[in-house]
C-alpha cells in the first residue's frame, strides 16, 4: 500500500490490504479483439509478442499490482479467455502486520 | 507455445458447453459478450438451470442455444418467438428465454413478435442487433440505418431502420430495455431483472460487427464499433422510446418502460378454470 500519496494517512490503513489479484489467461482462446487491453480502466494489460494457436497475439499482464479485481476484463471477453481471482494473503505479508500491531 | 496456459477452469465453465466452447463468433463480436453477460446473469441469479430454456432462431447468434448448458432450442428463421409460446404454454414454470438477432425476430419474424408482445406472454426476448445479416454476408435489413453501406447496398441503405424499443414498447412489452455490448454490467443487471420479470420482457444489444458490417459500412475494427459505443451512447432511463432512434451521432440506451400486467399464461389459466366450473355446474 503506498501511502506517498495519501495527505493524511487514515487511522486503520494497517487493517485494509488492497486484494492482490490473480490474472488468470487461458491464451489459445483468445482471438485477440483487444477488449480487454483497451477498456481495462488500470491499464493491466498489454498485447504479447507471442503467437497463439489461433495466430493472434494474447495480451500479458504487465501492471499485475495495480488490478483492483473490478472484473471487467472477465466481463467483456466475448471468448471466456480471461478471469481474475483474488490470491489468498502471502505468508509474508501477514507476518508484518502481526509485527507491526505487536510494535504498538 | 502454449506453456503458460492456466490450469484453473473459467468460473462460467459450468454454464458453458464443453463440447461446443470455444464458439465459432469472429474476434471481437458482440454475441460473445452477450453470452457472457447472460451466463453471468444466470450464475448471479443462481437460478436452477433445469428451469430455463434457450430459444433461438437463425443468425449468427442463433448459434447461443448450442453454447449454453441448458435446455436449448435452435428453431427454424424467424419462429423462435411461437417455439417460446408453446414451451411457456406448455411448462408454464419454465423461464423461457429467446435470445436472437434482429433479422430473425423483425424482419422474417415480426408478426410473432408484435402480437406476443401484445398478448404479454410471459417470455424475455434478448435481440442482438448487429444492422445486418451478417451470416448471410451482410445484406440489408430491417435495422440497417439509413444511407449505411451494405452488401446489398452499395450506394447507401434508402429505406428507413425500426427503431426496436419503440416497437416493443408500443406493442404493449411489460420490461424494454436497450444496452450496447459496452454496458456489460447494466446488460447483465438488465437480464437479471427481465428473467425475475413475469410478463413480455425485451432486451436490444447493440452489437458490433466488425468482420461483416464494419467492413461494408467502412465503420471498421471491432474497436471502432466499441469506440463508437463509448461516444455516442447515453443514458437515458425511462425517456421517450419514440425519440430512442440510433443514429451516428447519439444511441439512447436504457431502461425505457417497466410497468406490471397481467400474463398470458395467468389469463389463460383463470379462464380455463373458470370455463371447466361452467361446464361441470351446468352439467
Amino acid at each position: 500500500m503506498s501511502t506517498k500519496k495519501l495527505w493524511r494517512k487514515p487511522l486503520d490503513i494497517e487493517k485494509f490490504k488492497v486484494p492482490k489479484a490473480e490474472i488468470c489467461l487461458i491464451k489459445d482462446r483468445c482471438k485477440g479483439c483487444g477488449y480487454c487491453i483497451q477498456f481495462c480502466p488500470r491499464q493491466v494489460l498489454e498485447e504479447s509478442e507471442e503467437i497463439n494457436v489461433r495466430g493472434v497475439h494474447p495480451p500479458k499482464v504487465v501492471n499485475p499490482e495495480k488490478c483492483t479485481i473490478c472484473g471487467f476484463c472477465e466481463a467483456i471477453c466475448p471468448d471466456f479467455a480471461i478471469f481474475v481471482l483474488e490470491k489468498p494473503n502471502e505468508k509474508k505479508e501477514t507476518k508484518e502486520a502481526e509485527k507491526n500491531e505487536r510494535k504498538k | 507455445m502454449a506453456e503458460q496456459t492456466t490450469q484453473i477452469a473459467h468460473p462460467l465453465e459450468p454454464f458453458l458447453r464443453k463440447t461446443t466452447i470455444p464458439h465459432i463468433w469472429c474476434p471481437g463480436c458482440g454475441d460473445g459478450t452477450i453470452l457472457n453477460s447472460f451466463v453471468t446473469a444466470l450464475k448471479e441469479l443462481e437460478v436452477n438451470l433445469d428451469k430455463i430454456a434457450v430459444i433461438s432462431g437463425i443468425g449468427c447468434i442463433g448459434r447461443i442455444a448450442g453454447y449454453t448448458n441448458t435446455d436449448s432450442f435452435h428453431t427454424t428463421h424467424g419462429r423462435p418467438i411461437p417455439f417460446a409460446v408453446g414451451v411457456k404454454l406448455a411448462n408454464p414454470e419454465l423461464n423461457v428465454i429467446v435470445i436472437s438477432g434482429d433479422g430473425d425476430l423483425f424482419a422474417i419474424g415480426g408478426n410473432h413478435f408484435i402480437h406476443a408482445a401484445r398478448r404479454n406472454i410471459g417470455i424475455k426476448v434478448i435481440c442482438s442487433n448487429n444492422f445486418n445479416y451478417g451470416m448471410t454476408g451482410g445484406q440489408q435489413g430491417p435495422t440497417t440505418p439509413l444511407a449505411s453501406r451494405t452488401a446489398t447496398t452499395p450506394f447507401g441503405n434508402i429505406e428507413h431502420p425500426f427503431n426496436l424499443v419503440h416497437l416493443a414498447a408500443a406493442s404493449g412489452a411489460v420490461y424494454v430495455a436497450r444496452w450496447t455490448t459496452l454496458h456489460v454490467r447494466r446488460m447483465t443487471e438488465s437480464i437479471k431483472k427481465a428473467i425475475q420479470k413475469e410478463g413480455f420482457s425485451f432486451i436490444e444489444i447493440v452489437s458490433p460487427c466488425p468482420e461483416i458490417y464494419g467492413k461494408a459500412s467502412k465503420i471498421g475494427t471491432a474497436m471502432d464499433f466499441m469506440n463508437w459505443f463509448k461516444k455516442a451512447s447515453v443514458i437515458q432511463n425511462f425517456s421517450d422510446p419514440a425519440q430512442a432512434e440510433i443514429t451516428a451521432e447519439k444511441i439512447p440506451v436504457g431502461e425505457f418502460v417497466d410497468v406490471e400486467k397481467p400474463t398470458f399464461e395467468k389469463l389463460l389459466r383463470e379462464m380455463t378454470a373458470q370455463a371447466q366450473g361452467k361446464v361441470t355446474g351446468g352439467a
